[in-house]
């Protein structure tokens, strides 16, 4: 009935996961009590589980990045911990078998839920308004999009108590990831978690490239595009093109698992290198997915912030699509010690050499964006110029990595790690805080505190070069990534600098939900009714904070870039705002519980495939087919907002303007 | 600190590992040149521009110069060639299947990643040992190198270059200790739960006390044969062994496990 599902699979002898799942568990009914309490569990589910509103679907992932972020982030202190700890002779807190869970868990939420999700809800959020359009090109499924991604981390997460996840590393190499070393569900977890969420990034990727090809406002030609769209648009176009790639190989690893198959096994002709190769073929591609929407928030912000226009738009857009081409073509510098042909590495190495052009252009041009403008050192401007500083120091050592004798005695070690690190933090991470604390008053319409954004700032700044340059260090040293323990006691005093680094950290990650609990109690006095709290350029600014379900009253007519800014220094009314006299009625998308269904759905099979229980498999497929092809016979899509709506939507605002 | 205490990469003590630590230290020279005074110009640049600056020229409308992007493209693209080209001629000069030039001939050494532990087989002498690897100083090595489980990566941080080990695959790598000494080397690829005492010392000796040690091992210690290999196979971590070799095919025995076209039905009787 239950497959290979048994209560021996709840881990009552390791205490750290049923503690964690026992304070979940309590946070969660916690805030069921009070969402009962307060009465929004309808509001919940017309307003926000059902909504098609690609505002709020972007705020949603933001959360759930957000939230995932602690998570990661705990398993990060523990494995500082344990290599704080574990050094000649001491084997530390935790045994090999529950902390090799922790690095591959820690990896993959950080790359799938956090980078991602994070990445997404921002595009989500910000695309749409800055191209002057009403929604996405195909709201329903945006939503559909989400919800696999929510029931992605759902069954990630149900892996920490029933059963275990993966103990491979966060790309499941196989063979060890196959039945044969891994026989546990570990790696289904992984599969089956990967797969659904990876569906919805893959939906998500092809609606918002629709949405920049075909959604613009009239007058936005590609030309006149913020360069955020510009990189939202690369980074998409790179999910269409590298996500199939991701589903089709962890697809080949499952038919191994389950049916016996022999792709990446080491017997019957089985190659685990043809493995490697396909999941890095999707795996740098990915790394752009994160960073280019980064670079993009980096652009809007410093501009802003400088109170100029960027420096050289046609090179910023002509780096993003550079940056988007190259990244397919250096895959391999993952493993030029596989001991492929010098002519093989040299090529790959300087193919990701030359990556770094359109990268020093852009900062090249951020630079130049800085000069002569007035500066306001405000919190996303702070996280910028971290970035900056922070960013080509990766960048550095990442044309380091690329060369491919320098990545023999640096392949894997912690100098890899820590580069790794130093981009991913330096610039996707940064870039996220950035926008976080950028588009905030957008969403919610008030500002985000700034004394302890600036906390947040200086923790992560400083506990990141603590937690990663002893790292550099160490794998110069000849520490590899992934050990429990070591015997190297010369190690331990860099480890332990290290840990001291990640405790800064966790200290700015406590500063963030301060500073939201803070703003959120400070609404009142922080709130901001004029929609444009940073004197902004680009039309999300246009609108009132936060914008009415529809974006824009009227379409919007652009003349050039930045036009929110050229309209502010004519004298002009704001674009998109319903003009004299009173407003026509606009169609927004119906709500839709669609997504939420089929994630429901996609976890029951996700759940039944991983512990082998058929029924529930196939009722899970059923159900998604069934979803599927009741919004198909939908016949209504839109409901139309009346004029009277459509005012109301701005006399709030307007009244406290005046 | 000094180097030798430090050890790895920063301490090499063979040929490859002196050339690559060499290539790093360039490379790292050349961008540093570019990117300290990138990291200035910013830290400058927004402060000198900061909104209470009154001393600051502004030039609020100023979003293109031609000759600044032609700059902007040129100094990136001109270190990306030159570190490029050293890139390509660095990966042909140390192309770990490349051997290294010497007058002595190279020594033959047999490497296998099994789960937790290296084997190392001596073809030619007739020897074998388990995290423990013998070699003479100043010789040349040729490593052969496979897996009997999942990947690992060979590595010695002092001697250099590191390669993946791979079931049903053999890779290549040329080393070279340049003086007697014991230099720690370990799996650098995360192969399973006992990963972290994948560990081996390098023992480079004296030609002399080299064949000494060859003499010893024939000896006195226990033959290892397919029966010993299949114990030595099973998951497990060990203290470092020598081994004289009972079945000089050992490593091809190792390699075909892997690639054979299926395994013979256990019921099925065999001649």
């Amino acid at each position: 009935m239950f497959g290979k599902l048994s209560w021996s699979a709840i881990p009552t002898d390791q205490p750290i996961p049923l503690v964690a799942a026992g304070i979940v568990a309590l946070g969660m009914l916690g805030v069921a009590g009070w969402i009962t309490r307060r009465g929004w569990w309808t509001l919940l589910w017309t307003d926000w589980i059902t909504s098609v509103d690609h505002k709020k679907i972007g705020v949603m992932y933001v959360l759930l990045g957000l939230v995932m972020l602690v998570r990661g982030f705990i398993d990060a202190l523990m494995m500082r911990t344990q290599q704080a700890m574990a050094a000649a002779g001491a084997e530390g807190f935790l045994p090999p078998e529950h902390f090799n869970q922790i690095f591959s868990a820690h990896g993959t939420i950080m790359i799938f839920f956090v980078g991602m999700t994070f990445m997404v809800g921002l595009m989500n959020f910000v695309v749409p308004l800055q191209i002057g359009a009403r929604d996405m090109a195909f709201p329903t499924l945006n939503s559909v999009s989400f919800w696999l991604t929510a029931a992605g981390v759902l069954l990630l997460n149900l892996s920490l108590v029933i059963g275990e996840f993966a103990r491979t590393g966060w790309l499941v190499y196989p063979p060890l990831s196959e039945l044969a070393y891994s026989p546990d569900v570990g790696v289904d977890y992984y599969l089956w978690a990967i797969q659904i969420a990876g569906v919805g990034t893959l939906l998500s990727g092809i609606n918002l490239t629709a949405t920049i090809l075909k959604m613009r406002t009239v007058g936005m030609g590609y030309m006149r595009m913020p360069i955020f769209c510009w990189t939202a648009l690369t980074a998409n176009l790179l999910i269409i093109a590298a996500f199939p790639i991701l589903t089709a190989t962890l697809a080949m690893l499952t038919l191994d698992r389950y049916l016996d198959f022999h792709f990446f096994t080491n017997d019957l002709g089985g190659n685990a290198m043809m493995y490697v190769n396909l999941i890095w073929a999707w795996g740098h591609p990915e790394v752009y997915i994160l960073i280019l929407p980064a670079f993009g928030i980096f652009s809007e912000v410093i501009s802003t912030f400088a109170g100029k226009p960027i420096f050289g738009y046609r090179s910023m857009a002509a780096a993003a699509l550079a940056i988007c081409m190259l990244s397919f073509m250096v895959w391999l510098h993952h493993f030029f010690t596989m001991g492929a042909s010098a002519d093989v590495n040299a090529f790959f190495g300087v193919m990701t050499m030359i990556i770094a052009v359109p990268t020093g252009v852009k900062v090249f041009n951020w630079l130049w964006t800085l000069y002569g403008g007035t500066v306001r050192f405000s919190v996303p401007l702070m996280w910028s110029l971290g970035f900056m500083v922070t960013f080509i120091i990766g960048g550095m050592t990442g044309v380091l990595l690329a060369i491919p004798p320098v990545d023999f005695i640096t392949h894997n070690s912690l100098f890899l790690v820590a580069h790794f690190h130093n981009v991913i933090i330096g610039g996707v991470i940064f870039g996220a805080y950035a926008g976080y604390n950028y588009w905030f008053p957008k969403a919610f319409g008030f500002t985000l505190d700034e004394r302890w954004g600036r906390a947040t700032f200086w923790c992560w700044l400083v506990g990141f070069y603590l937690a990663f340059m002893p790292l550099y260090l160490l794998g110069l040293m000849g520490a590899t990534r992934r050990m429990q323990h070591y015997d190297d006691p010369l190690w331990q005093p860099l480890m332990v600098v290290a840990l001291g680094g990640a405790v800064l950290i966790c200290i700015g990650i406590g500063c963030t939900i301060v500073q939201l609990v803070v703003s959120i109690r400070a609404r009142a006095r922080r709130r901001d009714p004029s929609g444009d709290p940073w004197n902004g350029r680009s039309l999300e600014w246009a609108t009132p904070s936060p914008p009415p379900a529809f974006n824009f009253a009227t379409p919007v007519q652009v003349e050039g870039r930045d036009t929110f800014w050229t309209a502010k220094q004519a004298g002009l009314p704001a674009p998109g705002l319903p003009e004299m006299p009173a407003p026509s009625p606009v169609a927004v998308p119906v709500r839709s519980g669609t997504g939420f269904c089929i994630a429901f759905f996609a976890t029951g099979l996700g759940f039944g495939m991983v512990w082998h229980i058929w029924w529930m498999a196939i009722a899970g497929l059923l159900g998604i087919v069934g979803v599927a092809l009741r919004l198909a016979w939908r016949t209504v899509d839109d409901t139309e907002l009346g004029a009277d709506a459509v005012a109301a939507a701005y006399l709030a605002r307007d009244r406290e303007v005046a | 600190m000094n180097p030798s205490l430090i050890g790895g990469v920063l301490d090499p003590r063979g040929p490859v590992a002196a050339n690559e630590y060499q290539i790093l230290q360039n490379a790292t020279l050349v961008m540093l040149a570019l990117i300290v005074p990138i990291i200035v110009l910013t830290l400058v640049f927004a402060w000198w521009f900061r909104a209470g600056n009154e001393r600051a020229t502004r030039k609020p409308d100023w979003d293109y110069s031609g000759p600044l992007e032609v700059v902007n493209w040129m100094v990136p693209l001109m270190i990306i060639l030159f570190l490029g080209g050293m890139g390509r001629v660095a990966s042909h000069a140390l192309d770990p299947a490349k051997p290294l030039p010497s007058d002595a001939p190279p020594l033959d050494i047999q490497v296998v990643s099994l789960d937790w532990k290296w084997l190392f087989i001596y073809p030619d002498a007739g020897v074998a040992a388990v995290n423990h690897l013998v070699v003479p100083a100043g010789r040349p090595l040729r490593l052969r190198l496979t897996s009997g489980t999942v990947m690992n990566s060979f590595f010695v941080p002092q001697l250099g270059s590191q390669i993946y080990t791979m079931a049903g695959m053999t890779t290549t790598l040329h080393l070279q200790a340049d003086r007697p000494g014991v230099f720690p080397g370990r799996s650098f690829q995360f192969s399973g739960d006992g990963f972290s005492d994948m560990r081996f010392n390098v023992d480079a000796v004296t030609a002399s006390d080299y064949d000494a040690w060859l003499a010893r091992t024939r000896a006195a210690a226990v033959g290892l044969d397919a029966a010993g290999y299949a114990a030595l196979a099973r998951p497990g971590t060990s203290a470092p062994r020598d081994y004289r070799l009972a079945e000089p095919h050992l490593f091809r025995t190792i390699l075909a496990a892997s690639t054979a076209p299926a395994p013979a039905p256990a019921s099925h009787p065999t001649h």
